[in-house]
């Protein structure tokens, strides 16, 4: 390989880290409130937020994208909204791809956490509140700890799959070289060019990235002592 | 102004919860009845933790909710004090440990949230009294269910609260273990001013711990009072059954420690209670089973029965079939007897009989 074909592989490899690790950041944070809001709730809105939250796990990316594609771009609405803030557009930027890849990574981040909220009972949360734990402070110093697994389980999944998604970069991103170009869109380049031995480089470093982020998973949850 | 009041009204499905009743604002209060009662959810109402539309809740003069049904004067109506800003304690049948902090963790967790002015029990006091020191570094999933049950006691108690809820602590714990909290929770009785409500639907634990009673029945007090009263009324269910017990509070006024005797002194005589661990002027509570007590028309001779009393049959009511529930005055403390429908027959016995009671077995309780 040459040295211009090295440099072109670490930009990928440096812009999908960066990407995975905003999204994941920005998952976490957006979907504590959420996934505590569909863990307790009562509200019939639960069911119609729940699924719109899983429609990424069975649409295919690549609507996704088109549908992101056409509400950010000139004539759609939030589209028109950026450039009324003076932001542009989002389409065919790293901030737009940020935005994608939030809406395809989120169902990978809520479900666990939501399943650690469901599973932690009301019980703690009353022990704290009648030790005069406000809300707030026993969400912090109750919830926060107990659910701990769950969040290093949300936060390896997001970041997973971020890296590895393909649809919606290539849609919403298109293939601008450090800027949208994600090492998934890096090897259907290479494919497309013929260039297997490129692509076996990244794709088998993604097989490797991908099976030791399993094995970590394994490792890293609490085991049941019985 | 040292009393619980509570007015609470509730509908929840086909169970209805309408409660009216004043608590004395020291001591244990039982909250005695079958399951299903609304025993636990009259509990949580006052906690905080569901709240019952149209309730009002007032501890020692602090107004803890008030839906305006009218009793505080002067006050904001639809007052409703969050249960993290009521200063109490909860504890209930199962500890509730934060598992992800050690015991000294749980035991810190409360007292750090209270202010310095808030604090009349010291966290050494509580760890005393409960006997955990050993637990503190332990972590909870390490704990038996009797030294989990201590802990959430113990740190229930560091919170220095006004009013200590128990809903059923022992339930959950067998025989041997409840034997093992019971007496931590008559130390608690004894040792500190912190009036208690107590939940159980076992007539052992409200014979030993309570000083008052309510008695609830489908959502509804049936009966308020003192225990002694309660426990021996024959219209209600308590003085009924095989468990059926009057409770006597004697002092105790001398010990004859060859016979592994004490003797105290009651309204009602003399009792003689097989014990030496008792000092002279201690104060006991005794517990006389019902079973336990045969009635005589004339004081027996040459009898082995240690405790006859001189009594007047106050009421009769009959209990399971051949057998009676005969209550009696004895020098103003009452008793318990349970006879067969033949003997009171053969005796002729009626309300304002003078009899003798012979008593085979008394239990000290605490």
């Amino acid at each position: 390989m040459t040295p211009a074909e090295i440099q072109a592989i670490w930009q990928a490899v440096w812009l999908t880290f960066k990407l995975a690790s905003i999204t994941t950041l920005v998952l976490l944070l957006l979907c504590t409130p959420l996934a505590w809001w569909l863990a307790t709730t009562r509200s019939w809105l639960k069911g119609p937020i729940s699924a719109v939250v899983a429609l990424p796990l069975v649409l295919p990316p690549v609507v996704i994208g088109f549908y992101l594609l056409v509400l950010m771009g000139p004539k759609g609405p939030v589209g028109q909204f950026t450039q009324s803030l003076g932001w542009g557009l989002l389409p065919f930027t790293f901030a737009g791809l940020v935005v994608g890849s939030i809406f395809y990574s989120l169902p990978f981040v809520v479900k666990p956490l939501e399943n650690a909220f469901e599973a932690l009972g009301r019980a703690p949360l009353e022990a704290a509140a009648t030790l005069r734990a406000s809300p707030l402070d026993t969400f912090v110093s109750v919830v926060l700890p107990l659910s701990k697994p769950a969040y290093i389980t949300a936060a390896v999944m997001g970041f997973a799959h971020t890296v590895g998604e393909f649809g919606i970069v290539l849609m919403l991103g298109g293939n601008i070289p450090g800027q949208t170009r994600t090492l998934s869109v890096q090897i259907y380049d290479h494919v497309e060019a013929l260039e297997y031995a490129q692509a076996h480089w990244l794709a088998g470093g993604l097989m490797v990235f991908a099976f030791a982020v399993l094995l970590a998973l394994h490792w890293l949850q609490p085991k049941r002592t019985a | 102004m040292s009393n619980i009041k509570a007015t609470f009204k509730r509908v929840v499905g086909n169970f209805s919860l309408d409660i009216d009743v004043q608590l004395p604002g020291r001591g244990v209060s039982a909250i005695f009845g079958p399951s299903g009662s609304g025993k636990t959810s009259f509990l949580r109402c006052i906690a905080g933790l569901e709240r019952a539309p149209g309730g009002y809740l007032s501890v020692n003069g602090e107004v803890w909710q008030d839906d305006g049904v009218g009793v505080g004067v002067g006050v904001a109506k639809r007052l409703f004090k969050p249960v993290h800003k009521r200063s109490l304690g909860y504890v209930s049948q199962a500890a509730n440990l934060f598992t992800h902090l050690s015991v000294q963790g749980n035991l810190d967790y409360g007292l750090q949230r209270i202010s310095n002015a808030e604090r009349k029990v010291s966290l050494d006091q509580v760890v005393d009294l409960l006997g955990i020191h050993k637990l503190l570094a332990r972590q909870p999933a390490t704990l038996s269910g009797g030294e989990s049950q201590r802990v959430a006691i113990a740190r229930a108690l560091a919170t220095s609260p006004q009013l200590l809820l128990m809903d059923e602590p022992l339930a959950a714990l067998d025989v041997q273990r409840k034997a093992e909290v019971l007496p931590y929770l008559e130390r608690l009785h004894t040792e500190l001013a912190i009036p208690v409500i107590y939940v159980s639907h076992a007539p052992d634990e409200v014979a030993r711990l309570a000083d008052h009673l309510v008695l609830l029945d489908a959502g509804q007090v049936i009966a308020s009072g003192a225990t002694q009263d309660l426990m021996t009324r024959l219209d209600l269910p308590l003085a009924h059954g095989d468990a059926a017990a009057a409770i006597i509070d004697a002092v105790v006024t001398q010990i004859e420690p060859q016979y592994h005797l004490s003797h105290a002194e009651f309204s009602g005589g003399h009792i003689s209670l097989l014990n030496t661990s008792l000092q002279i002027g201690q104060r006991v509570r005794v517990r006389v089973q019902a079973r336990d007590v045969s009635l005589t028309l004339a004081h027996q001779q040459g009898t082995s029965v240690l405790n006859i009393f001189a009594a007047s049959v106050t009421a009769i009511s009959s209990d399971s079939p051949g057998q009676v529930m005969v209550a009696l005055d004895a020098g103003g403390a009452t008793l318990l007897a349970r006879i067969t429908q033949k003997s009171l027959v053969a005796l002729d016995l009626q309300s304002g009989s003078k009899v003798f009671a012979q008593v085979k077995g008394v239990a000290v309780l605490g």
